[in-house]
C-alpha cells in the first residue's frame, strides 16, 4: 500500500480498520516530501517534523481515547497566504519574508479543532497575484505532470503538492481562478465556494469582495468532506453569511439524471485550445449518457467579465496592500532618509514585478476623474454579470465550462506577457465576479499527457449541485485510476 | 476698504469622539491614557489578513447624535475606504463614510449678537475611525506609533459655511458640545482630542454673492485657540485682499505659542483619497424601528431643560442658559438641589464663583473635581449660619483644590463661624474704640462709615464673624 496515494477517505477507512496509524500517515508524507519535494518545489514552509511529533501526540491522545473524531491527525497543506499563528505567512512575498501570524485564520481554528496536523505552508504567486505560481518571491512550483511547466496559480504549491501525493489535501484561495485553474493544470479537484460561504478572516486579503478560501483535494469526496470543516458563519467576516450547516457528502448521490446543464457557447469560441473544447465535449456527451439534459445558451456578458474582474480586483488590492509600508512588520529599506523615502523604498523593493502592476492599475481606476470611467463602469458591469448568470439559472442547475483555455504552459513562457497571462483567466474570473461556487475536475489529458479541466458552476450557495455533478462523472470515468502525474523531465 | 466692509464666512468640521466602550471595528478599550499599544489586537493594528466588524453602538451613537441636531437618517448607509499613507494609519486607509453619510441636512439653533435665533446648517454627520498618534522617540530621535487610539470611533460633524464670526463660531461649538454631552455620545473633552474642530474660513467684501477662496484651519484644541485662530486668520485674508493678492486654497496649521497660521499643504499637493465602498463590511441598513426606538430614548436636551429651569426654579434666562449649556453643570445643578433644597443658592454659587474659576483655570465643567454632595453640604452650612459666604467661598476654592467634606475642612482650617453674642460684643466694642473717626463720621450721618467697621471687624475674626449679628451689634451700640 502506498499511503500517499490514497484520499482522504481512504486513509479515514484505513484508520478506522486499523490497518493505518496517525502517526504512519504523517511520516509517510513526510518521506514524500523528502524524495519529492526537490522536484516539486511546492513548499516555502516545511513542518513535516513537527508534524510527526504532533502525530504522535495525537496518536498517543487516541490510544488514551482522551480525543476522537474522523478527522484527527489526517495532515494537510496550507496555501502560504492563509494565516498560521506561530508560523511563518508569507504570501510569497519578500515584503512578508518574515511575518509571523500572532494569530490563526478562522479556517485554521477549524482544523486545528479537528485536530489536523499542518504539514507546511504552499507557494503561491505573489499576494495571490498570478495564474502560474512563476511570481513567488522564493521559488518556481514545477507541474508533477511535467517538471518544465507551470502549475497553473495562484494556488500552484497547494495543486502541485496534492497531485505530486505531498500532503492528501490542501486549502486554497480563489479570486479569480486560483483555485480552479492550478487544479485543472495539475489534475486534481478544487472548489471556489460561494462568496460568504467559508470566513475570509485569516486570509490576506487580494481583492476583499472576489476572494474565498476553498478545498485542493484528490477526489470529489475529499472536496465535499473539506468544505464541511471550513464552511459556515464566522463573527469575525460580517460578509460571510449565516446559512444553516449542510454536509456536504450527503449530496455525493453519483446520479445526474434529469441534472439540467447550460453550456455557454462563448466559453468554447476563440482563444479556447482544441484539444481542451475535445475533451469538454466528450465529457458533455458523458453527462448524456449519464441522463443529464445538456443545452447551449449564450451568456453573452462573460466577455466583459474580465476586465471587469482586473478593475474590481486591482482597486481592491491597490487599497488592501497599502498596510505593506515599511512601517511595522514587513520588509523595511535599510536605508531612507525621510518617510516618503522609507515608503517608496521599502514597496519598491519589497513588492514584484506583478503585485506593482496591480497595485498601479488599481490606483489609477480608483484615482479622482477616472473612478467613474472605471471602478463604478466595472461594477455596473459586475451587476449585469450576476443578472446574466441569474438567468441562466432559472434555466439550468448546471454552468458547464472549460476551466482555462489551453493546459499548463512552459515555465516562463507567459511571465513576461502579462497580458497573455490574464487571458488564463478568462473561464473563471466571472464565476468570482458573480459570487458564484465553481468546481474544477479532471476530464482528460492532452496528446502530451497534460491535465485538462472541467468547469461546473452553481447557482449562489448550491455546492451541492455541482459536487453532485462532479462525483457523478468522476466516478463514471475514474480519471485517477488511468492517469497519474509522471514528474516529466 | 476697511475690515468692517467684508463679510466673513466659517463652516467647521468637528471630530467627537464617541464614548463607546470599544472601538469601531473590534473589541479593543477605548480607554483614554493607557500605556502605548496596550488598547490594541491584530484588527486595529492591520494584521494581515484581518476584517473589521462594525460596532453596533457607534451606529446607535451617531443615529443620537443626527437625531438631536435634526438632521435626516439614511435608511440605506455605507462605509467607505480613505485611502492615504501615514504611520499613524495602520491599514493605509481610513474606513469612513464618502457619499452616504448616516446622517444628513440638520441644523443647530444658537442666538446672533441681536439675540435672535439663528439656525447654523449641518451639512452631514458621518461615523470613521480615529488614527493612532505618533510620539516623539527622545533618545532615537525617531518616532514611535502608539496605535492605542486607532480605531476609536469618531463622528465627524460638517456644518455649512453659516457662521459669521468667531463669537457665533463659539456659539455653535459650545452648543453642539452640550448636545453631545446631553444624548452622552461624548465625553467632549477637547484637552484630550476627543472633541475638536476644523476651521474652513473665507472672505468677501460685503454685497459679494461669491465666496472667497477658503483656507482649512486645524491644531486648535480649546475655545480660545479655535476664536485666535479665526481672528488672524480673518486679518490675514483681508490684508493679503487688500495688498491686491489672493488666497490661496491651502490647509494651515495653527500655533497657539506664537498665535499664528503656518501653511501644512497646498493644494499642489492635494491629497487624492481614491475613495471606495469597503468590500469587507455590508451596507448598513436601519429600519423605521430602530430609527423610532433610538428617539424615543433620547434624553432632555438642553433647550427644554433651560425653559423647565425658567419655570420650574424661575432662573433668569442668562443664568438657565448659562447652567444648561453644559450637561455636567446643569446635572451639578439638579443634584445640589437635592442635597440642599435651595435652588436660588445653587443657581448663585454656579454662575458667579464657580464659573469665574472655571473660566480663569479653563477648566471645563467636566473636570470640576468635587460633586453635588460636597457642594450641597457647602450651602447647607452657610444656611446654618455655621460659616458666612465670604468663608463659603474659601472652601469652594478648597472644594477646587482638595475636594472633600466641607465640614472637614472648616474644622481643619478652624474656620467655623462665630456667633457667640458675647464675643462678637466683645469684637464690636474693640473696633468701635480703635476707630473713633468712623464713629464720628456715622454719628455725624455717614451711613457709608457703619460698611468699613463690618469690614474692619471680618478683618479681624478672618471672616469668621457672623455678618447679621456684626451688623445688628455694631447698630445696637452707635445707636445707644
Amino acid at each position: 500500500m502506498n499511503i500517499t496515494e490514497l484520499t482522504v477517505h481512504e486513509l479515514q477507512d484505513k484508520l478506522k480498520n486499523k490497518e493505518l496509524t496517525i502517526t504512519q500517515i504523517t511520516k509517510a508524507y513526510a518521506d514524500r516530501i523528502e524524495e519529492k519535494e526537490k522536484d516539486v518545489q511546492a513548499f516555502v514552509t516545511i513542518l513535516a517534523e513537527d508534524a510527526i511529533k504532533q502525530a504522535e501526540e495525537i496518536q498517543n491522545k487516541i490510544e488514551k481515547d482522551e480525543i476522537k473524531g474522523e478527522f484527527a491527525g489526517i495532515p494537510i497543506g496550507i496555501k502560504d497566504n492563509i494565516c498560521t499563528k506561530g508560523v511563518k505567512t508569507t504570501c510569497s512575498s519578500k515584503m512578508l519574508e518574515n511575518f509571523v501570524s500572532p494569530y490563526d485564520a478562522t479556517v485554521m481554528e477549524k482544523l486545528k479543532k479537528e485536530n489536523i496536523i499542518n504539514l507546511g505552508k504552499l507557494n503561491m504567486d505573489e499576494f495571490a497575484m498570478g495564474g502560474s505560481t512563476e511570481y513567488s518571491y522564493f521559488k518556481k512550483t514545477k507541474n508533477p505532470w511535467n517538471l518544465n511547466k507551470v502549475p497553473g496559480g495562484s494556488s500552484g504549491g497547494s495543486a502541485a503538492a496534492v497531485a505530486a501525493n505531498l500532503v492528501p489535501w490542501a486549502l486554497g484561495s480563489d479570486t479569480g481562478g486560483s483555485i480552479r485553474q492550478p487544479a485543472s493544470f495539475c489534475g486534481v479537484v478544487g472548489l471556489k465556494p460561494t462568496y460568504g460561504l467559508v470566513s475570509r478572516y485569516g486570509l490576506v486579503a487580494f481583492a476583499s469582495s472576489l476572494d474565498q478560501i476553498g478545498p485542493i483535494t484528490k477526489d470529489v469526496q475529499d472536496c465535499a468532506m473539506l468544505l464541511n470543516l471550513i464552511a459556515g458563519h464566522d463573527e469575525k467576516d460580517t460578509t460571510s453569511e449565516n446559512k444553516e450547516k449542510i454536509d456536504y457528502t450527503k449530496c455525493l448521490k453519483n446520479d445526474v439524471k434529469g441534472l439540467k446543464i447550460g453550456v455557454p457557447k462563448e466559453f468554447f469560441g476563440e482563444g479556447i485550445n482544441e484539444e481542451v473544447k475535445d475533451s469538454l465535449e466528450k465529457a458533455i456527451e458523458k453527462y448524456k449518457e449519464l441522463g443529464a439534459e445538456v443545452e447551449e445558451f449564450s451568456l453573452d456578458i462573460a466577455q466583459y467579465a474580465l476586465a471587469t474582474y482586473y478593475i474590481i480586483a486591482c482597486a481592491e488590492a491597490s487599497s488592501n496592500l497599502g498596510r505593506f509600508d515599511g512601517i511595522r512588520y514587513t520588509y523595511r529599506t535599510p536605508e531612507y532618509k525621510n518617510l516618503k523615502e522609507l515608503y517608496k523604498k521599502s514597496r519598491s523593493e519589497g513588492f514584484g514585478p506583478e503585485v506593482k502592476r496591480r497595485i498601479i492599475l488599481g490606483t489609477y481606476v480608483l484615482s479622482s476623474g477616472y473612478y467613474d470611467a472605471y471602478y463604478k463602469k466595472a461594477q455596473q458591469v459586475r451587476t449585469l454579470v450576476m443578472k446574466e448568470f441569474n438567468k441562466g439559472f432559472e434555466k439550468y442547475d448546471v454552468i458547464l465550462t472549460p476551466t482555462a483555455p489551453t493546459v499548463s504552459f512552459d515555465i516562463g513562457s507567459k511571465s513576461n506577457n502579462p497580458l497573455e497571462m490574464y487571458l488564463a483567466d478568462i473561464c473563471t474570473v466571472s464565476v468570482n465576479i458573480a459570487g458564484l461556487p465553481g468546481i474544477s475536475i479532471p476530464c482528460g489529458v492532452d496528446k502530451q499527457g497534460m491535465p485538462i479541466g472541467m468547469q461546473l458552476i452553481g447557482n449562489k450557495f448550491c455546492e451541492e449541485t455541482i459536487l453532485n455533478a462532479a462525483y457523478t462523472y468522476e466516478q463514471a470515468t475514474e480519471f485517477r485510476k488511468k492517469y497519474q502525474p509522471q514528474f516529466k523531465k | 476698504m476697511a475690515k468692517e466692509d467684508f463679510e466673513v464666512i466659517i463652516g467647521l468640521e468637528v471630530h467627537a469622539e464617541l464614548s463607546t466602550k470599544t472601538k469601531i471595528f473590534c473589541s479593543c478599550p477605548t480607554e483614554f491614557g493607557a500605556a502605548p499599544n496596550t488598547h490594541t489586537c491584530p484588527i486595529c493594528m492591520a494584521m494581515p489578513g484581518t476584517l473589521p466588524v462594525l460596532n453596533e453602538k457607534v451606529v446607535e451613537y451617531a443615529v443620537k447624535a443626527g437625531l438631536a441636531t435634526n438632521c435626516e437618517i439614511a435608511r440605506d448607509s455605507k462605509n467607505d475606504r480613505k485611502n492615504y499613507f501615514y504611520p499613524d494609519l495602520p491599514k493605509a486607509y481610513q474606513i469612513s463614510q464618502y457619499d452616504k453619510p448616516l446622517c444628513e441636512h440638520g441644523y443647530i439653533e444658537i442666538d446672533d449678537k441681536d439675540g435672535n435665533k439663528k439656525k447654523i446648517g449641518l451639512t452631514r454627520i458621518h461615523i470613521e475611525e480615529d488614527a493612532g498618534k505618533l510620539n516623539h522617540d527622545e533618545l532615537g530621535g525617531g518616532s514611535l506609533v502608539d496605535l492605542n487610539r486607532a480605531g476609536v470611533p469618531l463622528i465627524e460633524i460638517v456644518s455649512e459655511p453659516d457662521l459669521r464670526s468667531s463669537e457665533e463660531v463659539e456659539k455653535y461649538l459650545r452648543k453642539l458640545k452640550s448636545i453631545l454631552e446631553y444624548i452622552e455620545v461624548s465625553d467632549c473633552k477637547m484637552q484630550e482630542g476627543s472633541f475638536r474642530a476644523d476651521v474652513n474660513v473665507s472672505v468677501r467684501k460685503k454685497g459679494d454673492n461669491k465666496l472667497g477662496t477658503r483656507t482649512e484651519m486645524k491644531n486648535m484644541n480649546s475655545f480660545r485657540s479655535i476664536t485666535r485662530a479665526i481672528e488672524y486668520e480673518v486679518e490675514r485674508q483681508i490684508d493679503v485682499i487688500e495688498e491686491g493678492g489672493k488666497i490661496e486654497q491651502e490647509t494651515l496649521r495653527w500655533d497657539d505659542v506664537s498665535g499664528k497660521t503656518f501653511s501644512m499643504r497646498d493644494k499642489e499637493d492635494a491629497q487624492d483619497y481614491r475613495y471606495f465602498p469597503d468590500p469587507d463590511l455590508v451596507a448598513i441598513k436601519l429600519s423605521e424601528e430602530y430609527i423610532e426606538n433610538i428617539k424615543n430614548t433620547l434624553p432632555e436636551l438642553p433647550e427644554s431643560r433651560k425653559q423647565r429651569y425658567l419655570e420650574q426654579y424661575k432662573l433668569s434666562e442668562k443664568d438657565a442658559k448659562l447652567i444648561t449649556s453644559s450637561k455636567y453643570l446643569s446635572d451639578l445643578f439638579e443634584q445640589t438641589i437635592e442635597v440642599c433644597h435651595n435652588p436660588k443658592a445653587v443657581n448663585n454659587w454656579i454662575i458667579s464663583d464657580i464659573s469665574r474659576i472655571l473660566n480663569e483655570t479653563e477648566m471645563e465643567p467636566i473636570e470640576i473635581p468635587f460633586d453635588s454632595k460636597q457642594l450641597g453640604e457647602l450651602i447647607i452650612l452657610i444656611d446654618k449660619g455655621t460659616i458666612s459666604s465670604s468663608i463659603g467661598k474659601k472652601v469652594l476654592v478648597e472644594l477646587f483644590e482638595n475636594p472633600r467634606s466641607p465640614e472637614q475642612i472648616i474644622k481643619e482650617k478652624g474656620w467655623i463661624q462665630i456667633s457667640d453674642e458675647g464675643a462678637i460684643k466683645e469684637i464690636v466694642l474693640k473696633i468701635l474704640e480703635a476707630n473713633p473717626q468712623s464713629v464720628a463720621d456715622y454719628k455725624g450721618g455717614k451711613d457709608r462709615a457703619l460698611g468699613f467697621l463690618v469690614g474692619q471687624a471680618m478683618k479681624e475674626t478672618k471672616g469668621k464673624a457672623n455678618p447679621q449679628m456684626l451688623n445688628k451689634m455694631f447698630l445696637e451700640e452707635l445707636n445707644k
